[in-house]
């Protein structure tokens, strides 16, 4: 067990997909459970895949016994081992969430939905745990189609041209990536991480090794819907399923902005970007546009989803603008905050999901008063939001700690600035949301007469949300030992 | 010109991508956006086999009793890839297509500017 | 300096904290259960507090390190002579207010009341943290909870204006923490390598000077709880809230937060000799003197009672940062007085304007004509905070403002002396006029009829008697006032504070 962890984290919800199709042909019960157990083996052997990199260093793990740079090998660094921790924790949470959602918006395909939801999964921890840049391909591909599916399944009537949409933009974000593949290929004769990592310094100057890394910066920035290229997310990420909301805003851009980094600082080595093409500063400016800009939207919108999906394009440049910091400070906060991030807009989308779900209505301004009735779930929204903002003891400021803290040791004043603006543009963003929630009386017409019964989410769709306002309140405290564990270890030790 | 003509095969899927670039993003109609969408992938498909591909050399399979010589082969790897990647494609394709039927199911019909 | 490790500074926060949930618990439905955690839990905390004295006087600091976070970033409490004297202020006039708070609510039958009182004890413990924190970080920690839970109390009336004044509460407090303060600290860990408080500062020599002028205009711009001009009008807007939140809350607890981190910024984090050496010193001086007399005109001229006392507060609370801003010992020790002396005048104050509100329905200054027939308790305890608030002896707010009055003289700083001499001439004006008002005028004719008045409670013959507010609001103002007057014939332990906390900026003398 232990020896196969790394294979495990994979190849478990893999099978269980498949096998979920064919048991739930008869025995449609069997779909839910079979999922969480999946996940849970998957999310128990991420742990001690973690565990084994803190205690012995980084695991390689040749698939079939093949040697690279012939065969597939699967790495766990304490990134990815981090990463892949995050992503099938925050999974197997969502994934008791979705027992209710789904069970009342697709009554009798909770099959199918569960098979696509592990599919999803395998995918993003595949890109996650594998060390061979076209595999990284094949599971962004599978990421995205089962993404493509789950968002057309949406309430709304929009939901398959949404989803269609991102199809298309989705699909170029992977081919760009695909190029980049093929140019590394034709100069080094390799698809393995590590040799590339050794066999590409010669070869910096050469421009077509220049041109692939522009080609995966503008794939990834697709798939992660960095600013200007986002335009797909917020019609995608609104019109989708609660659950399935929830699932892509924590998981799928974080995994993005992990392969992101993995490109810059481990294909590529980090003076690849620092010195030789010099880019760091334009992706700095291109994510604080991000950061600026999703923020500014964000106050314009009147429906929850949509506000947190530009929520989410901000946190996105949050992100990308640590890594372009190109110091430990920075990438340190940018690395912290792939986990505080996932950890906060699970909380938020699954607390809209909770209210969807009650209510059917997620306009802010038909929220007058709704704490009354879903104390929990609106505590957990303002945990959330609190995050969001970077107000301290919750998770999100200590990740901003880190992100000004390396604009300043860069001397990159103006992002230092971006940063605590856009706190203040977030600020708007859920006071006006508390506000009118906690402070402003329903319409007369209705409610306000009655005695106000609570009236909460059933149980397996509260405990997630709680579960994740809880992590949101007290990751922070933790964010020391996170970071000597296991982050100082996954930044490039040149910084 | 020696540049342009010596490597006329990857400029011809640069102008393959192009074409199909352009029909993804300019094209209102979803199925002329999915037809843009193949001319695409095709190009890049087509990327990868020229670039394993050698004159005069011959399918990679040892036979018994000739030598190996490395250089009379194909590079066979860029050619498995693609058959990979090809199936990533056409579920892609797949998928785009249902997405259309259910778009036009609902809309009744697959231009752009027409849906309410 | 002996430093004790002791968890007793942990638990005087935690207090309040657990008192909360249990307030939650307890809910609307068992009102005196709640009301009993809150008590309880005001006079466990003073308790805690108040056994840290000893130590204290002793010359000892306690310290106690709750987490580490990251190397130089960590979440530390430290007791010393400065932070006891605002600890112990407020978890002393908290018990009161709690009291108070009782009274009043129930007598207005305000709604949502278990949201109050528990915003409320999460505040306190909030105030406990800022004023035993070790570090900047913890300061900011805790500064920012006190800013959030303190938003549902300033809009705890949920209409329009409260919405209104709770978002400009809101707006000033995190935009000035996040814009200003947040930045300086940022800039101050980057040069320093700590947080860390230290009575002789930790900036000297890390920065340039013109980097240190920037970082100290971003605290002083940052710290939007000292209300200092430009960013005061919070405070006023903040009035709102009910009253005992008023006095509580914006004339103790959360002001006094406020020019507590301004008093620990210019101490020890700055130190007195590097601001005299940058001259900044005297810059702030002149720049509370400014919002003294600027403050006091604008109160002059509200006819709110409430805003007039809102606007004194500006003023007054800049009377602490003058006091330190003169980097003497006088002057240190009289700013650091002027917290715990201000918070009793001004407490006794904002109670008799809830009082006067409860009993009367009153809140202009122009309705008061002849209220102190009526409710002569009442009304004697305003005159005494007032006078208090003047700098009368023999009432506590003399010894501060004498205090401050010497530290000008030692910096040689004369025109501060006139500026105080001006801002107690501009006190008497408007707050002696209530009390005159109150005597010695007639009542107006016919009571005007006002919005939310239940008037049936003013028959006509009940003009003549007298009207007081319930017990349970008027025995903790007189308690305020009289706490005003003791201060001043028994000022040793708040003067043995102070001089301790000066002795260790300074270095003697």
């Amino acid at each position: 067990m232990i020896k196969n962890a790394p294979v495990l984290i994979i190849v478990v919800p893999l099978l269980a997909s498949l096998i979920n199709i064919i048991l739930g042909l008869r025995w449609r019960a069997l779909s839910f459970p079979l999922m969480l157990a999946a996940l849970s083996v998957s999310a128990a052997s991420s742990f001690i895949a973690l565990n084994t990199v803190i205690d012995s260093g980084t695991i390689h793990y040749r698939l079939g016994g093949w040697a690279p740079p012939w065969g597939i090998e699967y790495v766990i660094d304490h990134l990815s081992g981090f990463v892949a921790v995050i992503v099938s924790f925050v999974s197997l949470v969502i994934a008791v969430y979705t027992r209710k959602s789904i069970e009342r918006e697709f009554p009798g395909k909770t099959v199918y939905f569960h098979s696509i939801f592990l599919l999803l999964v395998t995918g993003l921890l595949g890109i996650v745990v594998t060390g061979d840049i076209f595999n990284i391909y094949v599971f962004l591909e599978i990421t995205s189609l089962a993404s493509y599916a789950l968002v057309a399944i949406g309430p709304d009537k929009r939901a398959p041209l949404a989803a269609f949409n991102y199809v298309i933009m989705g699909t170029i974000g992977a081919c760009f990536y695909l190029l980049g593949v093929g140019y590394l290929y034709i100069m080094t004769g390799t698809l393995n991480i590590a040799d590339l990592s050794r066999l590409l310094p010669g070869l910096y100057h050469s421009p077509v090794i220049q041109v692939a890394f522009a080609f995966f910066m503008v794939g990834i920035a697709l798939k992660i819907a960095l600013f200007p290229l986002h335009r797909w997310l917020p019609d995608a990420y609104t019109l989708a399923p609660s659950a399935v909301s929830a699932l892509v805003a924590s998981t799928m851009t974080k995994v993005g902005a992990y392969l992101m980094i993995r490109i810059i600082f481990t294909v590529f080595q980090p003076f690849f970007s620092i010195e030789v093409l010099p880019v760091m500063n334009l992706v700095g400016w291109v994510a604080a546009a991000a950061v600026i800009f999703g923020s500014g939207y964000a106050i314009a919108q009147t429906e929850l989803k949509r506000m947190l999906a530009y929520i989410l394009i901000a946190e996105v440049g949050y992100i990308v603008l640590g890594v372009s910091f190109a110091n430990r400070t920075g990438l340190t906060g940018s690395i912290l905050h792939i986990l505080n991030d996932s950890f906060m807009m699970a909380c938020l989308f699954l607390a809209v999901g909770a209210i969807a779900y009650k209510t059917k209505n997620t306009n802010i301004a038909s929220l007058s008063h709704i704490h009354k009735t879903m104390p929990i779930t609106m505590a957990a929204f303002v945990v959330g939001g609190i995050s969001v903002v970077g107000i301290p003891p919750t998770a999100g400021f200590f990740s901003k700690w880190y992100l000004v803290l390396g604009a300043i040791e860069a001397g990159k004043w103006v992002f230092a600035a971006v940063l605590l603006i856009s706190s203040l543009m977030t600020a708007i963003v859920f006071f006006r949301i508390i506000e009118r929630v906690y402070f402003t009386a329903a319409d007369p017409g209705h409610g306000k007469s009655a005695r106000a019964v609570m009236d909460e989410a059933p149980l397996g769709m509260l405990v997630p949300v709680l579960v994740m306002a809880v992590g949101v309140l007290i990751l922070g405290l933790f964010s020391g030992r996170i970071i000597t564990t296991v982050i100082q270890f996954a930044v490039p030790s040149v910084f | 010109m020696e540049f342009v003509i010596g490597k006329y095969n990857y400029w011809f899927y640069i102008f393959l991508m192009m074409i199909g670039l352009y029909a993804m993003i300019a094209k209102k109609n979803l199925i002329k956006k999915l037809v843009g969408m193949n001319i695409f992938q095709t190009a890049i498909i087509l990327f990868f086999v020229s670039m394993g591909s050698k004159k005069g050399a011959t399918i990679p399979i040892i036979q018994a009793g000739q030598a190996v010589d490395a250089a009379h082969y194909m590079n066979p790897l860029p050619h498995v890839l693609m058959l990979t990647a090809i199936v990533v494609m056409v579920s892609t394709f797949g998928v785009a297509l249902a997405l259309a039927i259910l778009i036009y199911k609902r809309f009744k019909t697959l231009e752009e500017d027409e849906m309410q | 300096m002996e430093v004790l490790c002791s968890a007793r500074p942990l638990q005087a926060v935690l207090v309040s904290l657990v008192a909360a949930f249990l307030i939650l618990l307890s809910g609307e439905r068992h009102k005196n259960l709640r009301e009993t955690w809150t008590i309880l839990a005001g006079v466990i905390k003073f308790s805690l507090v108040a056994s840290m004295v000893p130590f204290i006087l002793d010359g000892k600091v306690l310290e106690y390190t709750v987490l580490t976070i990251a190397p130089g970033l960590l979440i530390q409490f430290r007791v010393d002579a400065l932070g006891m004297l605002f600890g112990l202020t407020a978890s002393f006039l908290w018990i009161i207010t709690s009291f108070y708070s009782i009274g009043y609510v129930r007598s207005l039958k305000e709604h949502n009341q278990t949201r109050y009182f528990a915003s409320f004890a999460i505040a306190l413990s909030a105030t406990m943290g800022v004023a035993f924190s070790a570090n900047l970080f913890t300061t900011f920690l805790f500064y920012e909870i006190i800013t959030i839970c303190t938003y549902p109390l300033v809009a705890h009336k949920e209409t329009p204006e409260a919405r209104k004044g709770a978002r400009r509460y809101i707006a000033y407090l995190l935009g000035t923490s996040v814009a200003f303060l947040l930045f300086a600290i940022f800039l101050t860990y980057n040069a320093a390598g700590t947080l860390d408080f230290s009575p002789q500062g930790i900036l000297a020599g890390k920065a340039s000077d013109s980097m240190l002028i920037v970082i100290f205009v971003l605290f002083m711009a940052g710290i939007g709880k000292a209300a200092m001009m430009p960013f005061h009008s919070w405070l006023p807007a903040a009035m709102v809230a009910p009253t005992p939140v008023s006095a509580l809350l914006h004339a103790v607890a959360v002001v006094k937060t406020g020019v507590f981190v301004v008093v620990k910024v210019v101490l020890h984090i700055f130190g007195v000799n590097l601001l005299k050496d940058l001259g900044l010193g005297t810059a702030l001086a002149y720049f509370a003197s400014f919002t003294i007399i600027v403050a006091s005109i604008i109160a002059l001229r509200k006819d709110n009672l409430k805003a007039r006392l809102a606007y004194s507060t500006v003023s007054q609370l800049s009377y602490v940062i003058l006091g330190v801003a003169l980097l003497t010992p006088s002057g240190i020790i009289g700013g650091v007085m002027h917290i715990v002396l201000h918070a009793f005048g001004k407490i006794t104050l904002f109670f008799a304007a809830g009082a006067i509100y409860v009993a009367a329905h009153k809140s202009d200054i122009s309705q008061l004509s002849g209220i102190g027939k009526k409710m002569p308790f009442t009304m004697a305890a305003f005159t005494l905070g007032a006078l208090s608030m003047i700098g009368m002896p023999p009432l506590g707010g003399f010894l501060s403002k004498w205090y401050i009055a010497l530290g000008s003289i030692e910096a040689g700083q004369w025109p501060i002396l006139a500026v105080i001499a001006a801002s107690t001439i501009l006190n008497s004006s408007y707050f002696l006029p209530i009390v005159y008002a109150a005597y010695f005028k007639e009542p107006a004719a016919e009571h005007r009829q006002y919005h939310g008045v239940r008037s049936e409670l003013h028959t006509p013959n009940s003009e003549l008697k007298i009207h007081e507010a319930p017990a349970l609001m008027v025995v903790p103002l007189v308690l305020t006032a009289i706490g005003a007057v003791a201060l001043f014939f028994m000022p040793s332990l708040v003067f043995d504070l102070a001089r301790i906390a000066v002795t260790s900026v300074t270095g003697g003398n």
